[in-house]
């Protein structure tokens, strides 16, 4: 499988993202808002100073006279250190003030504030306008007053501001991206932990997976749950085939062994009997491994549903061995049994295959003459049956691959074999949550297999 | 403003013939540079000879040329654009307008960060010097007169005693020193019976002068019994001291006149660098911590242990209300009916 990108990170990525925009966002409308306030106080400060102005308008002897008062000067410090220029006209001649203002809108109407943006002594300034009709004597005289200021104050404010706004949106996309990252993790749990379940399971565990998911994920769980289902099936299937083909080979074998027998009583010519006994011998290798076939379709089967009788495991090795004390004897092999009482529960038909196969393993690799012991014990909370053989032992490679389904020792010589014992061995005492431990007998020479089971 | 600089141009045009302004003193301190440092003041050499001296000291490769002249000169000069490198005045309604006219260059340092607000304004003025404006008195001539601490009790003391005070009291003439014009429409805002006293005055034929160092010189000789609204209360406080109780130092309690000493880099100076290592000389004098030997008081103490009501006047645009040709001439209308009333 090829990892693809991470979900968490593209779900993460993706809400930073969102968070970055609206950060950058907020920032500038903050900006601008910012702005649009300082601007607008500005205007209300000079529309104050005018209109100010404008109303100490009077007229005396027919002239217009004005005195500037000096509040209208002094609040138009409250924005920040900017540059003021001022002028005053009556009926067009300058009164008082900055001859070279720019001038205001044509339309100007009484009482109204007219507000205009222009550029005065190398700087940007805000102007505020005013006109007020003053009767000097008969004659109405139109009067402007204009106070302009420059933008520096403004500038700043905004300027601070839209520094603020900026930390606060930096702030903002921080926690954001914090809280993405976290939620991202927390919707994908469920996901990970399906997964985590599924891992965790055995390699023969096929039972559908029964788990509150998200509705996200049921599809998934319900596509996995019938892939199992088939993969079961299909197993079950292969099994049942090799269960049947084994059972349907050994009655035959056994009919071809009988009539054998007979023959090599019968004959006495040497040559035909050694001919006659290799049949027997091969036909006794295919017996046994179909049985080994057997065994293991009946493993695969059972464990699924596994009985947990109570079994002592030195009643099990008595049984085990008094079966096989025939074909050890005609090897002259004993079969010491040094037992202790342990009690398991379990599947008493899996555990005497296990038993049987291991110690059918222990006689075949043994030279004639030998022992072969089998030894029952407790260790803490575990039972183990422990078989040691004087035979070849294990070979020098990995005693764990030995286990494996049809995998050979490197030093089995001549004798013919499945390679199926080892692997029911493991699979029954894995069934009941033990292991199966291998080991160098202790004298260097020989194998020592322990089937360790947890105690009842 | 360009109205009022013009004008000002026009009445100073006949006071010199080639210049825009009267040059009172002017001395050339050379260095070992070829950069000179060219200075238009309103301070004394004799005042401000120490600023220059250890300016000197830190960088003797600056000449300097040293220019004094009247405030009101000094600011059509810059207006003019006569050729120097700093501006140094004492009155800061004149130097905020010609800052807020655009004939300011804009200076930063360190040591201008670290000037309080109300002691810049724009990186364009800085403050380096403030003082106050106090009441001078001669002991003798008032000898058994209780001592006034407020302006009631002043307009009382010269109403209870024309006689004393017939022709031995001065003040600034309004008319002709701007720092005078300052301190009076700055007082008129502040309190109200300053129109009453002006009037007091004004009865007693009063003696108008430009300038607060012969209005002290006249007080110590006795020609004076009481000065009112003096600057420089440094050099008075120190006569005071040297006289052993025949001038004395009145400071207001209900009200005092707080003026800025300021410093501007004319629009087209060429040594900027050496005019901003002046003014950072100045400010570090300004800005210590206590009254030492240096000649102008610091910015943040007058020479007083209280600091409690100290409140310098403003550096804004409220400084330029009173320069406007139509208040001005509204003002001084006001004042000389108050004034001269014989």
């Amino acid at each position: 499988m090829i990892p693809r990108g991470s979900i968490g990170r593209r779900l993460t990525l993706l809400l930073a993202g969102v968070a970055a925009l609206l950060s950058l966002l907020s920032w500038g409308m903050v900006t601008g808002l910012a702005r649009q306030a300082a601007e607008r106080t500005q205007d209300n400060v000079l529309a104050a100073s005018a209109i100010t102005i404008a109303e100490t308008l009077r007229s005396e002897q027919g002239e217009v006279r004005l005195e500037l008062p000096y509040s209208a000067f002094s609040m138009l410090d409250a924005i920040g250190e900017d540059r003021v220029f001022y002028r005053v006209t009556a009926a067009g001649d300058l009164l008082t003030g900055y001859a070279d203002l720019p001038p205001p809108d044509q339309g100007l109407a009484p009482g109204q504030v007219d507000f205009a943006t222009g550029l005065y002594s190398d700087e940007v300034i805000r102007m505020a306008s005013v006109l007020r009709v003053v009767l000097a004597g008969a004659q109405p005289i139109p009067v402007i007053v204009t106070v302009a200021q420059t933008r520096q104050g403004v500038d700043q404010i905004a300027a601070e501001l839209s520094r603020l706004a900026a930390v606060l949106s930096v702030a903002f996309f921080v926690v954001a991206v914090a809280l993405s990252a976290i939620a991202a993790r927390t919707s994908l749990r469920p996901l990970n932990e399906i997964a985590a379940a599924v891992s965790r399971r055995g390699p023969s565990d096929l039972r559908p997976l029964r788990r509150a998911a998200p509705a996200e994920l049921a599809p998934l769980m319900t596509a996995l749950n019938r892939l199992m289902d088939r993969l079961g099936q299909s197993i079950r299937r292969s099994e049942d085939f090799i269960a049947e083909a084994a059972h349907r080979v050994r009655t035959p074998l056994a009919t071809v062994r009988t009539q054998a027998e007979i023959a090599l009583h019968s004959v006495s010519d040497e040559t035909e009997r050694q001919r006659l006994r290799g049949i027997i011998r091969a036909v006794d290798e295919s017996s046994r491994s179909a049985g080994q076939l057997l065994d293991h379709a009946t493993v695969a089967f059972r464990a699924d549903d596994l009985a947990r009788d109570p079994i002592d495991l030195a009643d099990l090795a008595r049984q085990t061995a008094a079966t096989l004390e025939a074909t050890a004897a005609l090897r002259d092999i004993h079969l010491q049994l040094n037992l202790a009482p342990a009690k398991v529960a379990g599947d008493a038909v899996l555990l005497d295959s296990a038993l049987r196969n291991v110690l059918d393993n222990a006689i075949k690799y043994s030279p004639e003459d030998t022992t072969v012991s089998i030894t029952v014990s407790k260790l803490g909370a575990m039972g183990q049956i422990t078989i040691t053989d004087q035979g070849p032992g294990l070979g020098d490679g990995p005693v764990e691959a030995l286990t494996e389904r049809f995998r050979r020792g490197a030093n089995t010589g001549g004798i013919v074999g499945s390679g199926l014992g080892l692997t029911i061995a493991r699979d029954v005492v894995a069934a009941h949550g033990g292991h199966l431990a291998l080991q160098h007998a202790e004298n260097g020479r020989g194998a020592c297999v322990s089937l360790v089971l947890p105690l009842a | 403003m360009r109205i009022l600089g013009f004008a000002l141009g026009v009445i100073l045009s006949w006071t010199g013939a080639i210049l825009a302004y009267e040059v009172e003193e002017e001395r050339f301190y050379p260095g070992t540079g070829p950069v000179v440092l060219r200075v238009i003041s309103t301070a004394d050499l004799a005042v401000f000879e120490p600023y220059l001296r250890a300016f000197q000291t830190q960088r003797p490769d600056i000449s300097i040329a040293y220019t004094v002249t009247s405030s009101t000169d000094l600011y059509a000069a810059i207006r003019d654009g006569a050729p120097f490198d700093l501006a140094l005045s004492s009155a800061m309604d004149l130097q905020f307008q010609l800052a807020n006219d655009g004939f300011a260059r804009s200076y930063r340092s360190a040591m201008t960060a670290d000037l309080p607000d109300w002691a810049r304004w724009r990186d364009l003025i800085f403050a380096f010097s403030a003082e106050r404006a106090v009441v001078v008195v001669n002991g003798e001539r008032i000898a058994g007169l209780p001592l006034p601490a407020t302006r009631q009790e002043l307009i009382a003391l010269l109403r209870d005693n024309p006689a004393r005070f017939h022709g031995a009291v001065g003040t600034y003439d309004v008319r002709e020193s701007g720092l005078g014009y300052l301190f009076a429409t700055k007082e008129t805002r502040s309190t109200d019976v300053y129109w009453r006293l002006v009037e007091v005055m004004g009865r007693l034929d009063p003696k108008l002068y430009c300038c607060s160092g012969q209005m002290i010189d006249d007080v110590a000789a006795g020609r004076l019994a009481m000065a009112y609204n003096v600057l420089g209360s440094y050099a008075a406080e120190r006569l005071a001291r040297d006289s052993g109780g025949r001038v004395q130092i009145l400071r207001m309690e209900d009200f005092e006149n707080i003026m800025l000493r300021t410093a501007i880099i004319p629009r087209n100076a060429e040594q900027v660098e050496a005019a901003g290592a002046l003014i950072d000389l100045l400010l570090e004098t300004g800005v210590r911590a206590t009254a030492d030997d240096w000649p102008l008081p610091p910015l943040g103490e007058t020479g007083g242990a209280d600091g409690a009501g100290f409140s310098p006047i403003r550096l804004g645009p409220a400084l330029m209300v009173y320069l406007d040709p139509l208040n001005r001439r509204t003002f001084l209308a006001e004042w000389e009916n108050a004034m001269e009333q014989r």
